[in-house]
Formats: C-alpha cells, sequence, structure tokens
C-alpha cells in the first residue's frame, strides 16, 4: 500500500499549494502597490476596495455553482443590466417604493432569466455556452427595449434607492454586508447540504449521477436560476451604487466573474471548486482594479496589465502545482 | 422463507427494432454467488437494468421475497436493498471518498438536515478498515487506482444494507493479485449477508467464486447450472454455441534478427534500468501487475513521455524518439490499451480511421487523394480480414475484434518494423479474443516484432516467445516461453528476486 499512501500525500500537498500559492501571490501584489503607493493600506481605501468588489463576489458565487455543473453563463451582464433596469424605471414610476421591494423586484426579474437559461441547458439540451450567448443578446436587446434606449438617472431615483449602496450598519457598508451574507450562505448550501453537494456530482460525473438517482436536469435548472437570482440582486445593487440605469449597464462583466472564478480554482470542465479559494480570486481581481488607478497607471494600460497579472497568476499556480507533482514523483522509490 | 430472494419469470425486454432480452429466467438464492455470464452483447447489461430499474420489461414478472415488484427507477431498487456496482466506474473522480461512499444516502442532522461531515468521514474509515483497506476517506477518489476505487464502490454497497449486490465485471482491469483480493471481499459480503451476482467473462472468476452460473446467449436464456457440474468445454459451448477449437493458435514461426534493443532505460518515479530486446517475428511479452511500470515503458519507447536515462535502439543503430511521430519514422507502432477512446475515431468510415495512420502517405502535393486513402483501406482491410459490408462502414459498427483488426490495419499504413501491443484483449469477449490472438500470430508470421504489454496469464503463457516480468519498475524475471508457467510468474509479479 506504499503507493497508495503516497498518491495519498501528493494529493494533499497539491491541494494547500493551490490556494497558498494565490494568497503569496496576492500578499506580493499588495506589499508591491503599498510600496508605490502608501495610501493603499487605509481603511477608507480598503472599505472601499471591499465595497467595489462585494457585487463581483456575489456573482461569482453563482458563476461558481454553474462552473461546478460543468457549464458557464455568459448572460449574467445581461441579467445584470436588465433586472438593474426594471427595478429603477419601477422606482422611477412609484418614487414612494420601499428599497426592499424594488430588490425583491429585480431578484425577480434575474430568477426568471436564470430559469430560462437553465431550461434552455437542462431541457432543450443546447451546450451552455451556446444557450446562454443566446440569452445573452435576448437580455441586453430587452433592456434597451424598455428602457427605450434612455438611461434612469439619478435625480430620477428615489433616496431610499440610492441609500441601498450607501447605508450600512455603522462602518460597515450594505453592500459588504450583503455580499458576505451571501457567500455564508453559499457556502453552508454548496457543503452542507444534500442538494447542494449533487452540483458537484452531476459536474463530476453526470452519468452516474443519473444512475445514483439524482435528478440532473432540476440540478442544472436550479444552478442556473439562482445564478440568475443572485445576478438580479447584483443588478439592483449596481444600479443603486452607480445611481444610474443605461443599456450597456455591465457590459462584458461576465468574463471578470468567469475570471475570478478561475483564478479561485474553479475548473472549467466542472467538479471542482470551493468558496475559500473563489474568495481569494475574487479579492485578486478586486485589489487589481482598485489598486492600478491609485499607482498612477494610465487607464490605458490598466485592462493590458490587468490581463498580464491574471495570466502570471494562474501560471505561478501551475507551476508549483507541477513542481509538487513532480517531487512527489521523486520521493517514490522504485 | 422462500429459497429464492429474487426471481425474475420470462422477461422479455424490447428496445426499437431489437429485442434486447427474450424469455429470461433467473432465480437468485439467498447467500448465494451466482455468476451471470455470455459474449458482449448476451444481454448481461440490459439484464442488470432491468433488475436496477433503468428498464422497465415489456413482458415477465419479477419477484423479491416472493412478492412481485415492479421498479419505475434505479431509486425504487435501492429502496428494496439492491446495488449495483457498474463496470465502467460510476465514481465521482472529483468528491472524496468518503462522498462517494455517502452519495445518495447521506449522514444529515437536525431540521435544515446538515450534512454531518465528521460522522461519514469516521463511519467511512471503520468500513474501509472493516475491507482491511488502507485508503483514506479525505482523499479525492480520482487520485485512487481502479483496484482501491472498486474497494470503495464495495464499501458503498455494505454502508447502504444492501440485500442484493450486482457486480458488473469488476475484475475486468484488475490484475491477478488484486482479483484474488476482491474474491476475498466479495466472500465478505456474502458472509454479511448479501445475495450476490457477479457478471464476468472469465472463467477463473466463476470457479474461484460462483455456487452457479446462467448464461445468456442472444438475448436469450440457455441455462443454470452448479459451477461442480459444467465443464470448461461445455460452458463455452454455452456461451459461443460453437467449439472454440484453440484460443492460442500459436505458429511456428523462424526469429530472425534484433529489431528493438533497450538499454537501461529509466523515467525517474515510474522505472529503472530496463533493458531487453525484441527480434524480427517475436513476440515478447511485457507482464507484471497493473502499476508495475509496464505501460509507462511503452510510452516512452513510443515518445509519449521522455526517458531520463538509458538508450534505444532500433535495428542496431541508437534512435533519439522524443515524439510518436519519430517513433513511427523508426519503425515502432503502438495499439493503444483503449480501442475506442485512443485509436479509433468511432464516427468515422473504417476507410478514414485506417488513412488516419499516416496522412503523409496519401498526399498529393497540398491535396490529400482520397483515392489512394480508399485503395490502401480496402487492401488492409483485407490484409486483416475485416468483417464488413464494406470500408465505408462506421467503425461504430463492428465488433470488438473488427475494431481492434481497423487499428492494427491504421499502424500498417506506416512502415513498420515492431508493434507494441498494449493490452490488446482488454474487455473483449472470448471469439474476439482468438481474432486478435490470429491476428497477432498472422503479424508475428509477417515478419514484425511483437511486443504484448498484458496482464492475462493465460495470454502471455500461450502466445509469447519470452516473457519479461516487471515489479515496481524493475524488471524482476525473464522466461523463455517454454519454462514459463503461471507460478513462475506470479512469484516475478509478486514478490520480485
Amino acid at each position: 500500500m506504499k503507493a497508495s499512501a503516497n498518491t495519498l500525500e501528493k494529493n494533499k500537498t497539491k491541494k494547500t499549494f493551490r490556494e497558498l500559492g494565490l494568497l503569496v501571490f496576492l500578499i506580493v501584489l499588495c506589499v508591491i502597490f503599498q510600496a508605490i503607493n502608501p495610501t493603499f493600506f487605509t481603511w477608507e481605501n480598503l472599505a472601499d476596495m471591499l465595497r467595489n468588489t462585494s457585487i463581483l463576489a456575489i456573482l461569482a458565487v453563482g458563476m461558481m455553482m454553474v462552473m461546478v455543473t460543468g457549464g458557464i453563463d455568459l448572460s449574467v451582464g445581461a441579467i445584470v443590466a436588465l433586472a438593474g433596469m426594471v427595478s429603477a424605471l419601477t422606482v422611477q414610476y412609484v418614487p414612494q417604493l420601499p428599497a426592499f421591494i424594488a430588490i425583491l423586484i429585480g431578484m425577480g426579474v434575474g430568477l426568471g432569466c436564470g430559469a430560462v437559461n437553465g431550461v434552455l441547458v437542462a431541457k432543450g439540451r443546447i451546450i451552455p455556452i451556446i444557450a446562454t450567448l443566446g440569452m445573452m443578446n435576448v437580455f441586453r436587446g430587452l433592456t434597451y427595449l424598455i428602457s427605450g434606449s434612455k438611461w434612469v438617472s439619478a435625480h430620477q431615483m428615489s433616496d431610499g434607492f440610492k441609500s441601498i449602496a450607501t447605508g450600512g450598519i455603522g462602518p460597515i457598508n450594505t453592500l459588504i454586508i450583503i455580499a458576505v451574507i451571501v457567500v455564508l450562505i453559499f457556502y453552508y448550501f454548496l457543503n452542507y447540504n444534500r442538494t447542494g453537494r449533487y452540483i458537484y456530482a452531476v459536474g463530476s460525473n453526470p452519468e452516474s449521477a443519473v444512475i445514483t438517482g439524482i435528478k440532473k436536469d432540476r440540478i442544472l435548472i436550479m444552478s442556473y436560476t439562482l445564478l440568475g437570482l443572485l445576478a438580479g440582486l447584483a443588478g439592483v445593487l449596481w444600479v443603486s451604487k452607480f445611481a444610474s440605469a443605461q443599456g450597456d449597464t455591465a457590459t462584458g462583466y461576465e468574463m471578470n466573474v468567469i475570471a475570478a472564478c478561475v483564478l479561485g480554482g474553479v475548473s472549467v470542465s466542472g467538479g471542482t471548486g470551493k468558496v475559500g479559494g473563489l474568495l481569494l480570486g475574487v479579492l485578486l481581481l478586486g485589489v487589481l482594479q482598485n489598486a492600478l488607478p491609485l499607482i498612477n497607471v494610465s487607464t490605458f494600460w490598466e485592462d493590458f496589465i490587468q490581463g498580464i497579472i491574471i495570466l502570471v497568476a494562474i501560471l505561478l499556480n501551475i507551476s508549483v502545482k507541477r513542481r509538487a507533482d513532480k517531487n512527489a514523483l521523486k520521493r517514490r522509490e522504485i | 422463507m422462500d429459497e429464492y430472494i429474487l426471481e425474475l419469470d420470462h422477461i422479455t425486454k424490447i428496445f426499437p427494432g431489437v429485442k434486447a432480452l427474450q424469455n429470461v429466467n433467473f432465480q437468485l438464492k439467498r447467500g448465494e454467488i451466482h455468476a451471470l455470464m455470455g459474449e458482449n452483447g448476451a444481454g448481461k447489461s440490459t439484464f442488470i437494468k432491468v433488475i436496477t430499474g433503468v428498464h422497465q420489461p415489456e413482458e415477465g414478472t419479477m419477484k423479491l421475497d416472493g412478492k412481485p415488484v415492479q421498479f419505475k427507477s434505479t431509486r425504487d431498487s435501492q429502496e428494496a436493498g439492491i446495488v449495483c456496482i457498474y463496470q465502467h466506474s460510476t465514481a465521482y473522480p472529483d468528491l472524496s471518498v468518503t462522498e462517494n461512499i455517502f452519495l445518495g444516502h447521506e449522514i444529515t442532522k437536525g431540521k435544515m438536515r446538515t450534512l454531518q461531515w465528521k460522522d461519514m468521514h469516521a463511519k467511512a474509515q471503520e468500513l474501509l478498515e472493516r475491507l482491511g483497506a488502507n485508503i483514506d476517506p479525505k482523499a479525492s477518489m480520482g487520485t485512487l487506482s481502479v483496484a482501491q476505487q472498486q474497494l470503495v464502490e464495495i464499501a458503498k454497497a455494505l454502508s447502504s444494507q444492501a440485500r442484493i449486490i450486482i457486480m458488473d465485471e469488476p475484475t475486468a482491469a484488475l490484475t491477478k493479485r488484486e482479483s484474488e483480493e476482491l474474491y476475498e471481499y466479495t466472500e465478505k459480503l456474502r458472509e454479511g449477508g448479501a445475495s450476490i451476482i457477479f457478471i464476468s467473462h472469465r472463467f477463473e472468476d466463476m470457479y474461484r467464486l460462483a455456487d452457479r452460473v446462467t448464461v445468456l446467449r442472444d438475448a436469450q436464456y440457455i441455462g443454470t447450472w452448479d459451477v461442480n457440474a459444467i465443464s470448461n468445454e461445455d460452458m463455452i459451448i454455452a456461451m459461443v454455441g460453437r467449439e472454440i477449437k484453440q484460443l492460442f493458435p500459436k505458429r511456428k514461426i523462424e526469429i530472425g534478427g534484433e529489431i528493438l534493443k533497450v538499454e537501461k532505460l529509466g523515467r525517474t518515479g515510474y522505472f529503472k534500468d530496463i533493458s531487453f530486446h525484441v527480434k524480427k517475428g517475436e513476440i515478447v511479452a511485457l507482464t507484471g501487475l497493473v502499476g508495475a511500470g509496464r505501460s509507462e515503458v511503452a510510452e516512452t519507447i513510443f515518445g509519449i513521455a521522455q526517458p531520463s536515462e538509458g538508450k534505444i535502439y532500433v535495428d542496431g543503430k541508437e534512435v533519439k524518439i522524443k515524439n510518436p511521430t519519430d517513433a513511427t519514422h523508426a519503425g515502432l507502432g503502438l495499439l493503444p490499451e483503449d480501442r475506442q477512446k485512443q485509436a479509433l475515431i468511432l464516427d468515422w468510415e473504417i476507410s478514414k480511421n485506417i488513412g488516419l495512420g499516416n496522412m503523409d502517405r496519401f498526399r498529393d502535393g497540398p491535396w490529400y487523394n482520397k483515392a489512394k486513402e480508399s485503395g490502401t483501406a480496402q487492401e488492409l482491410a483485407e490484409k486483416m480480414a475485416v468483417k464488413a459490408s464494406s470500408i465505408y462502414d462506421k467503425a461504430s459498427s463492428l465488433s470488438g475484434g473488427n475494431q481492434q483488426k481497423v487499428v492494427v490495419a491504421k499502424a500498417l499504413t506506416s512502415d513498420l518494423k515492431l508493434i507494441i501491443m498494449d493490452e490488446p484483449t482488454k474487455g473483449v469477449d472470448v471469439g474476439a479474443k482468438a481474432a486478435i490472438y490470429e491476428i497477432m500470430g498472422e503479424l508475428a508470421q509477417q515478419g514484425y516484432g511483437i511486443l504484448l504489454i498484458s496482464s492475462e496469464m493465460p495470454e502471455v503463457l500461450g502466445m509469447a516467445d519470452r516473457i519479461i516480468v516487471m515489479k515496481s519498475g524493475r524488471i524482476t524475471a525473464e522466461f523463455k516461453s517454454e519454462e514459463a508457467n503461471q507460478e513462475k510468474i506470479l512469484e516475478a509479479a509478486m514478490l520480485g528476486e
């Protein structure tokens, strides 16, 4: 059983390294930023950064769930826009509407959108990237249609609505609180709930999931619907934060969300992905977006540098993992 | 209490256009191990799926404990205490061993039905220990060997308190030693009170384990016998419907000069000090337990992986093989272990599959010459005696043995001197096996050298001129075929020097 003990050991090193490598990279990056601009590590800046990262975190949790099933959702940016626009228009016409109702409306829209994606993938058997690519355009088009291609601006929104993103409990902003709650709920759901674990089972081996008696189609529909729901919530928060709802809100944002997931160790082929790793991925993206302007990088260079750093992080991760594998092999006696 | 725990009476299952099962009868006694035998396509898999509720039969009745039952889904059969360990691993590679064991019947607590990981890990550990298996329940399933994965499946059957356990070709991917262990575990399951249906191609499984045996052929019920009361020959006749005179048509072949020589070949972490040679017209078997490093040696010779030390000679000249293309140019061919995944494109026609072996050969300037491809394919398919209505049939329409012939034909499009065959008969039935041995003999006769990688003892003893045994990455013994026997090989494979 010597060989098996070795594979176990190898496996363990692999797991810890994956997250550790990312953490070290994140810390090094922070130290560099701090050295260039000492205002990086101030309470104000960190709070600001977390606030800006909250929406990404909410979306990434949902995206991870869909990616664990082996799928992907390209329409989240469009759902954010549509849900945000619907809630903003509602507030524009009914200014006295309580803020939490506006949130519920946005979540309802997102839920509907996600359910459509889920049914197309599970029942229509369209591959996820195509189904959601199609729906991305549909949702985006709907956003322009219902708004007549006009913006809903700050002065057309009630103070209550705008205060969703500006208010908070004590010094902590509402967005951060909501993100933390979402992450905690989904952490529990994905690790300590049967249905949550079945998402992993479906992604890891779809055929045997069916043999085991797991209702695969239901799990798929549920995953896309929950992501839709989270995207709806994110839409309302987005519009409230920027105090503006536009047709092109969050265009291309799905790519940031997917990048955060991949950085966090979520496998594109399904089956793997952990909330802990995901948070590191989200934080890395958050730090980049916050710090690059802070160290006076020209806006023209921001995307470029961000892309390079993401690739470097992933390459580092892979090479650390390869080295760990290689060392494990060397330890094996022949 | 009835003598029989499970009875199937005149079961017929029809798929559009085919009768997959016709009037099949089956009785499982309490506490017995009942072997179910038959060639591929005999209807064994459909039969299991009827018992587990994946398929519903058109005719016939099924009784559990003497009472008629109808299973609408696998969940129904699971609730009735029937568990199936499938041939193709149904494991979840990304999930932990514990989760693989408990998926579908997790331990939960409270109104929220929170999963109790601590309890499940502890329970899994206990189950695995009860089987005497040294496996970490927290490890991911994907990091375990096939044999270990099967143990986990057995632990799973134990944990669900199954009364009837169906094992679908559990030994197909195991070595002799691992099979031996599996027999022990299977008997432990029986001692625990389970009745077992054991499906297999191997006679040794049946003799070692089963009390009774039922044979299916061409979707029909042939008969049920006490294992002690049926001879090997009668069994083959029952399964195949004809007599297989000689499974190993070993030919007398003039052995020529040396083709391949490997000197002190090594690859860090896999094998070391591997030296041997293969001559013209010679079949050399490389055997050992799974994990001994045989396939890794073959991969390295063929350029899929790089050696860390040692030299390879072809026709006396040293060759540097950096990739499979180099290997092919040097005159080496590899028939991979997994025919369907690694060697064939099942949706393509036979001719295209053969052409894929050496596309350069069918080139006319910048164009691909289809007529040339078809001509060569036709010639090679005839040479290998591929049974198909034409070379434009899809590869998926062929039987296992015929698919293997196409794979050989594909390799022969290049100018080869030596062919490496990696487990060429894994998972094929008796008839197809005979066909593959025939091919092997034919190739050797034509002057090819053959390096046969196999863990099937009868095959190694029956076909090879020389037998090289590996254990844990090293060669532990070499025998001429006339001086080798099963015991000697096993000793070298398990104990080494």
